[in-house]
């Protein structure tokens, strides 16, 4: 990566000059917080005595049955508070607004997850919150919405375009532009302008580093292949970043595959999509042959996104990661199956790289040892995956 | 020079401020903006700014989103924003394209540029372009010869207000405030900031957008900008209208006022 924000043709920063001050900003605020040693103990002292972290490795013993028996490790993002892996990147991002001296932070969410995380930290630290989220997005997940509200934060629905979360980041930026000078754009994934891609990263990839020293304990070796779900790509990134050195690990993103590729109704950025530009940055895209772009489709509100980070283009173009879809259909049986194997109900977000590590196992057979990231747990799902399976409510 | 450069140069010569309107091409339909753009011209607009309505506009509040969803639906694409700018050249003002950067990417950076060259185009408005993206569009539009105009807003400190003025032809385009576009009640006290800081780096022509919507606003700016720029005013007309006749009839009336104000201002 370059200085400038670049992965390969990708990243680098593509808004409105109005913002180019606050992102110098926040560019100097990370860079100067990464190399301050109490920084890093404030917000690993946060992980230890808020977060729960690390967060542990549980062998999946009975999923594994219906991978080909490869061995199935989860790496419990799940269990960190809030439920998912977003914390990580938000507790890093509100202390760097307390430090900017900002005190109103605002975020998008699709799922909610990143959502309920960014009032969660905004509670925590004494901050105002103001979360954008689609009115499709507010009707799918309406038990977020009331969990950001119990947490004191402002749920503003967004009701244009296709009033997801691409929509709910176009109206963040709108009043990321009119309020920049006392607020922080707290983005949840790792997309979007120079330095959002990089900083993001950098506050989620604890979880691959302690997944690499946990998986060398536990089995005395690295893994065979790590497979996470890709919407933007946060808890991907995060898992993978400290296994990029060792070629020998395959790195396996899942996209969500909607409907399938083939009819057009997915959210697949990278297996179906081509380069361009959105939400400030060279990604991946979703798009028609004018530019504009098109809307996403999934079952799972936290992958519907018609973009994807810059990072997971360079790793694809470059070939050190792949990227597959998983259908909606596949994505909830793997949901059923975690849930009646093991006992843990995944995100239906998860679901898709627990999908993909079905596939990959039967592909490796029992000698592959498989690292998944469990980025979130499925409370919030109960009402999708109940509707799904005809349970009555 | 560009037709851009000239209108410029004859309203400096002239002691007042430039009027130009912004419309999105296909709005209020591919017909109503062909006679929409007339209508401005006729009531004594100086250029033109055909918008390249976009799926993902962040620079631009509620008025122009709307316009821009009402166009796309009508299926507006790269085609038409070209025949739109043509009729906007076609009357002998000056005329350029503001769009959002990917879809000159998509189309092609430098089969972009031709375009715009081809049809009389004097340059384009790229708001989400920063200029360390920018090499490939600098040598497309150098090449065929049009404006490369670029943003600038009140956050945009002195050393990249000349960073940025450095690569910008036409006019340089001064957000008047901190927010996206769409009608005040008054121009911020950034905005003859802004331009004072434009002016000591650069002697390029400076217009001043965002919030514009009456003669006394444009009368107000006119006193120190080379350029007044109004687009969701007359957007918010055609929306507001009950017939085509209707909308023009009010653009029409609002171009007249503004081409006052922007001749009152010294």
């Amino acid at each position: 990566m370059s200085s400038s924000g670049h992965f390969g043709e990708y990243g680098g920063r593509y808004v409105p000059e109005a913002l180019i001050g606050a992102l110098n900003e926040l560019e100097i605020a990370h860079n100067t917080a990464q190399k301050d040693p109490e920084f890093l103990a404030e917000l690993a002292q946060l992980h230890r005595k808020y977060t729960g972290r690390p967060s542990i490795i549980t062998e999946a013993q009975r999923f594994s049955e219906h991978a080909g028996g490869a061995r199935i490790f989860l790496k419990r993002e799940d269990l960190n508070h809030t439920g998912s892996h977003k914390i990580n990147n938000v507790l890093g991002q509100a202390l760097l607004t307390k430090r900017m001296g900002k005190k109103r932070i605002i975020a998008e969410t699709g799922a909610g997850q990143h959502g309920v995380a960014s009032a969660t930290a905004a509670a925590l630290m004494g901050l105002d919150c103001v979360v954008y989220m689609g009115e499709e997005d507010t009707r799918r997940q309406a038990l977020n919405v009331a969990r950001m509200k119990l947490l004191g934060a402002e749920v503003v629905p967004v009701t244009s375009g296709s009033r997801t979360l691409k929509d709910a980041i176009n109206e963040a930026m709108r009043d990321w532009v009119t309020n920049v000078a006392d607020t922080h754009y707290l983005l949840g994934t790792v997309a979007g302008p120079h330095p959002f891609p990089t900083m993001v990263r950098d506050f989620h990839k604890i979880i691959g580093e302690e997944a690499r020293e946990q998986m060398l304990a536990l089995t005395g070796r690295l893994p065979d292949a790590i497979l996470a779900c890709v919407g933007g790509g946060s808890n991907a990134i995060g898992i993978f970043n400290a296994f990029i050195p060792d070629r020998q690990v395959r790195l396996i993103g899942l996209e969500a595959g909607g409907d399938g590729i083939e009819t057009g109704r997915h959210a697949a950025t990278i297996t179906g999509g081509t380069p361009g530009v959105l939400h400030g940055t060279r990604s991946y895209v979703l798009q028609d042959a004018n530019g504009q772009t098109i809307e996403s489709h999934s079952i799972s509100a936290g992958l519907d996104y018609p973009g994807v980070g810059p990072e997971h283009a360079y790793l694809h173009d470059i070939g050190r990661a792949e990227y597959r879809a998983i259908n909606d259909d596949a994505a909830m049986a793997a949901f059923s199956l975690l849930s009646r194997t093991e006992g843990i109900i995944p995100a239906i977000e998860t679901a898709h790289a627990l999908a993909g590590a079905i596939l990959v196992g039967k592909e490796l057979g029992p000698t592959a040892n498989l690292l998944i990231n469990l980025s979130g747990r499925g409370d919030k799902d109960v009402q999708t995956a109940a509707e799904f399976f005809g349970i009555p409510l | 020079m560009t037709q851009l450069e000239s209108v410029m140069a004859k309203v400096r010569a002239e002691n007042r401020a430039a009027l130009i309107a912004y419309i999105p091409a296909g709005f209020p339909s591919q017909h109503g903006c062909v006679k929409a753009i007339q209508a401005l011209v006729a009531a004594g607009v100086d250029a033109i700014e055909i918008g390249f309505p976009y799926s993902d506009p962040v620079m631009d509040g509620a008025v122009i989103q709307e316009a821009a969803e009402i166009s796309l639906k009508g299926g507006t694409n790269a085609a038409d924003v070209f025949a739109a700018l043509k009729v906007a050249t076609d009357t002998g003002v000056a005329a350029v394209v503001m769009t959002y950067w990917n879809p000159i990417e998509r189309y092609g950076v430098n089969e972009f540029a031709q375009s715009i060259a081809d049809n009389g185009g004097s340059g384009v408005i790229t708001p989400d372009l920063t200029i360390e993206e920018s090499d490939r569009w600098l040598a497309a539009t150098s090449k065929v010869g049009i404006n490369p105009i670029y943003v600038v807003a009140p956050s945009t400190n002195d050393a990249r207000l000349a960073d940025v003025t450095a690569k910008t032809g036409g006019f340089v385009y001064a957000a008047s405030l901190m927010g996206v576009t769409g009608t005040r009640t008054s121009i911020s006290s950034d905005a003859s900031n802004l331009v004072s800081r434009v002016r000591s780096v650069t002697d390029l022509p400076i217009s001043v957008g965002l919030g514009v919507s009456t003669r006394e606003q444009a009368k107000s700016l006119a006193a120190y900008a080379d350029g007044v720029i109004v687009g969701s005013a007359f957007i918010k007309l055609l929306l507001a209208a009950k017939t085509e006749q209707e909308g023009l009839d009010a653009i029409s009336h609002l171009a007249k006022e503004l081409a006052l104000g922007v001749r009152e201002g010294r």
